[in-house]
């Protein structure tokens, strides 16, 4: 090995070189597109939820209240807070911001006297215009909190390495094409393991329990499914909700629509872990261990055994009334039983629900119609209160030119369901775009099926609105078209057309200029030169429900007041203008769903619980 | 001739960091060193076991401030084996790159602490400089320059970014090229070899007796390396060597590192030549979910200290239940140190102590 006293001095060439030393602040040194600095938070975006607090290993986030933001499904008016004297800029609030709204920037400057500064609420160049500066007026001697740059993104979220899982544990499911071959229930529904994954993805924000109209503790009974403890679970569903094996199955599930994995992947599946819950407890009985509280003496009717009457009855029933529920159906479940199809809902299901509610000592009368086998008025007399859920029960009709030659939704549905299964037609038309319409359609074709067997035969639906205002739901228009159901969209029924012998032959349309007018409300226009003419020989109408209030007297009926939208108006206790009757359901709300049923029943059975107990004024 | 007691450090300004030795010398002769760690010790472990797994991940970094990387590989790694996450092999690949990147980058900030405190304060700069270089390739990859919390369990954080392998290829070409600048001036400079040559002395056995790891047992003739022994990331992948000096002198450790940036160098070339596509990332599960079975697992590395070891235990809950680090520094700063110095000048003390390359970080945790 060669030392040197002499080589050393080669270094002195570098006395030639050009330093390396910036001359800060007149030479910058850029940082990388990756840089970890100051937040910003799109507040359009932000959802509130409040992950980023929770995942901080610094507490340096707190989610504040901005009272100039207003709270709405999904989204509430608190945003983060950053104290930039705890923060580590690690960067764990970025990966885990389900909307991808917090974004780290390269700004690292703030120099201010103030350390109250460094706590800091941070919003972006929309929000917060006049703090941020393209890079020809940005000068880094005034950097600071108020003064940074435009477009200046670094460390910013992305899906692939998030910390949370933008993707539902599939659902299995009956193919399409041995499905539509019988009313097997095509939702095979979650495994344990499936389950537990799917359960795994929540990130308990909650954001989901305040869209819910029940307000169901969702999280915590997703939770429970988690822990593996689907009894725990069902607990807490009981608490809001006595209908889990029906709402697990058809709910709307606006919670779905709140969930914060929903902004930038998919939803959690909290409608089927709920289905899970329900169908993995074999023993309600004995899981929730739930009993009527002690006797109160009071008596109460329930009309109508949909969602709303059995809630009602079963909150009641907790708190110690009598209740009777009186429904004309041979069963419970009242549009549900009738309504939903059997691949969506099987009756099983329903009566799992209805005879726990049975079993807590609610009385059902059946087959029982009021104002013809029971009066409304006797009830009135020998009970407390009276709550009326008797739901939209018939079918409206289009009214065109021979228009009774056509089949009625409502009908045709409780026929297939619970009675006996029309004939029905080679080449069927549904009239409508709502999830009734596609209801029957998806019945027609597996009809056919049965009826027809390996004949050819088809399903068409007809209906106003084009395919971005259909009312039907997203999934529910993908099963169909999975089922090769036949749309026209933007088409209106003008004529059905019928022969010398009266049998139908098809139905004469006019395409759709416009289905709402300015103002949002339903007015259609047509265009009176562009027609269609559809071959079919069965037309079935599926264009909306009316209520059926026949049962009430007249000089009762009176009395009652509805809203503008053709509601019964009924006050903060869910009284309507007549004292002691009490409403809940389609009748008063405008979702018209099962879940809104429930919740309104809860207000109800709690307005009755307090009107009984004398703490509220008659009306 | 009369003892006397002298207390090297904290203050002293021929200290490196936190820490402190008390000497009883006689004249300028070392009788007897005694380390007194401490000065440093933030509870790090006792904190693992008040945070949930993610959130251990900001704060392991943080232990070691000269070189956090393979901290967050040992806890990645020891997260991995408790919950059973398995790493794709390009996220093994992109870990190897890193890692060697960060033994570079360290070695460079060893080699500008042991030449600042020998008095050559030019190298000292280049090499302040060079690893500025690969700071630079960190802010670019991770987003930080010092903490980058990018090594995640199932994989890393983000994958390169375009073009990312280029510039590592020309920075590494960069510093490489200064390498001849670096032996004339340093490594075959006479005045580093009459300062370095038979000072702080350590024998093959009592480097082993000590347990003496990295550079400091590899000086003394021992070839060992965890990467060979225990190959963890893509270390099998490729062919390299472990750079072996026998002397067991400050001047042989020196000269290992400066070996040791060389064959890394070279390794990551080869790594980068071998680098498969595909994911980088196994999503880990939801964080505020994630409980792990219990359940207790040592892991070790090759840190650019030497073996550096994690022993983390679950409970089955969402936080650590223990986690105790195995840090080089630990038996060179305390035992190894004391040995070393014996009958060695008061004014070698700075010389003995870096090329043993102690971090206080390390010691106290």
């Amino acid at each position: 090995m060669s030392q040197s006293v002499l080589k050393p001095f080669k270094a002195i060439k570098y006395l030639f070189a050009t330093p390396k030393t910036l001359r800060y602040p007149f030479e910058l040194k850029e940082p990388a597109l990756r840089y970890r600095g100051f937040h910003v938070n799109d507040w359009e975006t932000c959802t509130g939820c409040g992950n980023c607090a929770d995942i901080c290993p610094n507490q340096a986030i707190e989610m504040i209240e901005i009272p100039e933001l207003v709270s709405e499904p999904g989204k509430t008016n608190k945003r983060p807070r950053i104290d930039y004297g705890r923060c580590c800029f690690c960067g764990l609030c970025i990966d885990i911001c389900p909307p991808g709204s917090l974004k780290l920037t390269r700004d690292y400057f703030h120099i201010h006297f103030d350390p109250e500064t460094f706590v800091f609420v941070p919003k972006d160049e929309q929000t917060e215009p006049g703090k941020y500066f393209p890079s020809d007026e940005y000068s880094v001697l005034k950097a600071s909190l108020s003064h940074r740059r435009k477009d200046y993104d670094g460390f910013v979220s992305d899906l692939k390495y998030s910390l949370f899982d933008p993707e539902r544990v599939p659902m299995p499911v009956v193919p399409p094409e041995e499905r539509i071959l019988s009313f097997i229930e095509h939702i095979i529904g979650y495994d344990r393991e499936e389950a537990r994954k799917e359960a795994a993805r929540c990130l308990e924000c909650r954001l989901c329990e305040e869209a819910c109209p029940a307000h169901l503790k969702i999280s915590d009974y997703i939770h429970a499914i988690f822990e593996d403890k689907p009894e725990e679970s069902l607990k807490k569903i009981y608490e809001d909700n006595p209908i889990p094996s029906i709402c697990g199955r058809v709910c709307m599930a606006h919670c779905e629509k709140a969930c914060s994995l929903s902004i930038r992947g998919e939803a959690l599946s909290i409608r089927w872990l709920k289905r899970y819950a329900a169908d993995t407890v074999k023993d309600f009985k004995t899981a929730l261990e739930l009993h009527p509280g002690p006797p109160t003496g009071k008596k109460v009717a329930v009309i109508g055994a949909g969602p709303g009457g059995l809630s009602v009855a079963y909150f009641l029933r907790l708190n110690g009334y009598e209740v009777k529920v009186y429904d004309a159906l041979p069963g419970g479940g009242g549009t549900m039983r009738t309504g939903p199809p059997a691949y969506r809902l099987p009756l099983e299901s329903i009566d799992r629900d209805v005879d726990y509610i049975c079993s807590l000592g609610v009385e059902f009368f059946f087959n029982t119609r009021v104002g013809k086998d029971v009066l409304f008025e006797d009830l009135l007399k020998e009970n407390d209160a009276v709550f009326l859920g008797t739901g939209y029960t018939r079918s409206r009709s289009t009214q065109v030119k021979n228009y009774e030659k056509c089949e009625l939704a409502l009908a045709f549905l409780a026929d297939t369901k619970i009675g006996k299964p029309s004939k029905v037609g080679r080449e069927i038309i549904v009239i409508g775009g709502g999830n009734v319409a596609l209801d029957v359609a998806r019945e027609a074709i597996r009809l056919q099926h049965i009826q027809y067997p390996g004949e050819k035969t088809v399903v068409k639906t007809v209906s106003l609105e084009d395919w971005d205002e259909m009312p039907a739901t997203e999934e529910e228009i993908r099963e169909a078209r999975e089922e090769h159901i036949q749309f026209h969209p933007a088409w209106g029924p003008k004529e059905v057309v019928v022969d010398e012998s009266g049998k139908i032959t098809g139905l004469q349309c006019r395409k759709v200029k416009s289905v709402f007018n300015e103002q949002g409300r339903f007015a259609p226009t047509f265009h009176e030169d562009k027609e269609m003419f559809m071959e079919g020989d069965m037309i079935i109408e599926a264009i909306g429900q009316v209520p059926d209030f026949s049962f009430i007297p007249e000089a009762l009926f009176n009395k009652l007041e509805f809203t503008e939208r053709k509601k019964l108006r009924v006050d903060e206790n869910g009284m309507t203008s007549i004292s002691r009757v009490f409403a809940g359901g389609d009748i008063v709300n405008t979702n018209m769903d099962a879940v809104t049923a429930i919740a309104d029943a809860k207000i109800a059975a709690q307005g009755i619980s307090r009107y009984l107990a004398g703490e509220t004024v008659s009306a | 001739m009369r003892e006397l007691e002298l207390y090297f450090g904290p203050q002293h300004l021929g200290m490196v960091g936190n820490f402190s030795i008390t000497l009883q010398v006689e004249g300028d002769r070392i009788v007897k060193a005694t380390a007194n760690p401490g000065f440093l010790h933030r509870g790090f472990e006792k904190l693992m076991e008040q945070r949930t797994w993610i959130q251990n991940f900001p704060l392991v970094c943080r232990i070691n401030v000269v070189e956090p990387d393979h901290m967050e590989l040992m806890y990645a790694m020891a997260v991995e084996k408790l919950a059973g996450i398995e790493v794709p092999e390009r996220a093994q690949f992109i870990r190897s790159i890193y890692l060697e990147l960060a033994r570079v980058g360290s070695h460079l900030f060893g080699l500008w602490a042991y030449a600042n405190m020998l008095g050559f304060d030019t190298v000292a700069n280049w090499a302040m400089y060079h690893r500025d270089l690969i700071l630079d390739l960190f802010e670019e990859l991770t987003g930080g320059r010092v903490y980058h919390i990018y090594l995640w369990p199932g994989g890393v954080r983000r994958d390169f970014p375009e073009g990312f392998e280029d510039r590592i290829r020309s920075t590494l070409h960069t510093i490489g090229s200064c390498v001849p600048d670096y032996d004339d001036t340093f490594f075959h400079n006479r005045l580093f070899y009459e300062r370095a040559h038979e000072v702080g002395k350590l024998s093959l056995e009592e480097a082993c007796r000590m347990g003496a790891v990295g550079q400091v047992l590899r000086a003394t003739g021992m070839k060992k390396d965890i990467r060979k022994t225990e190959p963890y990331a893509a270390y099998d992948q490729v062919d390299w060597e472990i750079p072996v000096r026998t002397d067991g002198d400050a001047y042989s450790r020196i000269w290992v590192v400066r070996d040791e940036m060389i064959e890394s160098v070279h390794m990551i070339f080869k790594l980068l030549d071998k680098l498969p596509k595909g994911e980088a990332y196994q999503r880990i599960p939801n964080p505020f979910k994630w409980k792990i079975p219990e359940n207790e697992v040592y892991v070790r590395c090759e840190s650019s200290r030497g073996e550096l070891g994690l022993y983390l235990v679950s409970e089955g809950g969402d936080k650590p239940c223990r986690a105790h680090f195995r840090t080089p520094s630990y038996s060179h700063g305390l035992t190894i140190l004391e040995k070393a110095l014996e009958n060695e000048s008061i004014a070698d003390v700075g010389n003995i102590m870096i090329s043993l390359y102690i971090t206080a970080p390390e010691i106290d945790r």
